[in-house]
């Protein structure tokens, strides 16, 4: 009986990994202009299944989130990004 | 009021070289005659796209960067859709930001 006490098991272990500061990359090398003809930089915005990502995953600002959005729909519609897509990266 | 405009098109592969080269300076040419000014020109050749266009899985994309009256991107568009070579076009302001990019990258391109 006494002896459980010590190693208690959480039902979920406690993610150490701390909370590291998300920042916006645009605003921090101050790249204004978001190329829609790029394709290998808006990959990094599409998960694998060629969907954008959200803020709270990338960490853009807003202002920027919308520009991504849009440049990745302009590449899309050129066919240099698929719609939809299986193992992407 | 001129702006500075940005169309990138693609090209069914099936064309020859000369056919892909003859529609393009068709295009280059009712630009200019529109009173349009070609800043700059890319060639991307045979490329491979995302997803099947028409049943088809490569194009030719060509960029034109120029400046140009607001009125001339619609008949520019019409001989655009209207040309059975073309698969896909899409034409873009350029913004100041857009404007100092493409400057960087041209003089890039120039000093390398």
């Amino acid at each position: 009986m006494a002896e459980n006490t010590s190693e208690i098991r959480y039902l979920t272990p406690p993610n150490i990994e701390l909370a590291r500061e998300k920042y916006c990359r645009f605003q921090k090398n101050r790249i204004k202009y978001i190329d829609y003809k790029d394709e290998k930089f808006l990959l990094q915005f599409v998960n694998e299944q060629g969907k954008l990502l959200p803020r709270r995953i990338t960490g853009t600002s807003l202002k920027y989130q919308r520009k991504v959005a849009q440049a990745v729909k302009r590449a899309r519609h050129l066919a240099l990004m698929p719609y939809v897509a299986d193992m992407l990266k | 009021m001129t702006k500075r405009y940005e169309t990138v098109f693609i090209l069914t592969p099936v064309l020859s070289a000369d056919q892909v080269k003859e529609t393009v300076v068709k295009f280059k040419k009712s630009l200019k005659d529109g009173g349009a000014k070609l800043m700059h020109e890319e060639d991307w050749g045979l490329k491979k796209l995302a997803y099947p266009i028409q049943k088809k899985s490569t194009g030719f994309y060509h960029l034109f960067e120029y400046e140009a009256e607001g009125d001339l991107i619609a008949n520019m568009e019409i001989n655009l859709k209207r040309d059975e070579k073309v698969m896909r076009f899409l034409t873009v302001s350029l913004d100041k930001h857009a404007i100092a990019f493409v400057e960087s990258r041209k003089n890039r391109t120039k000093k390398d």
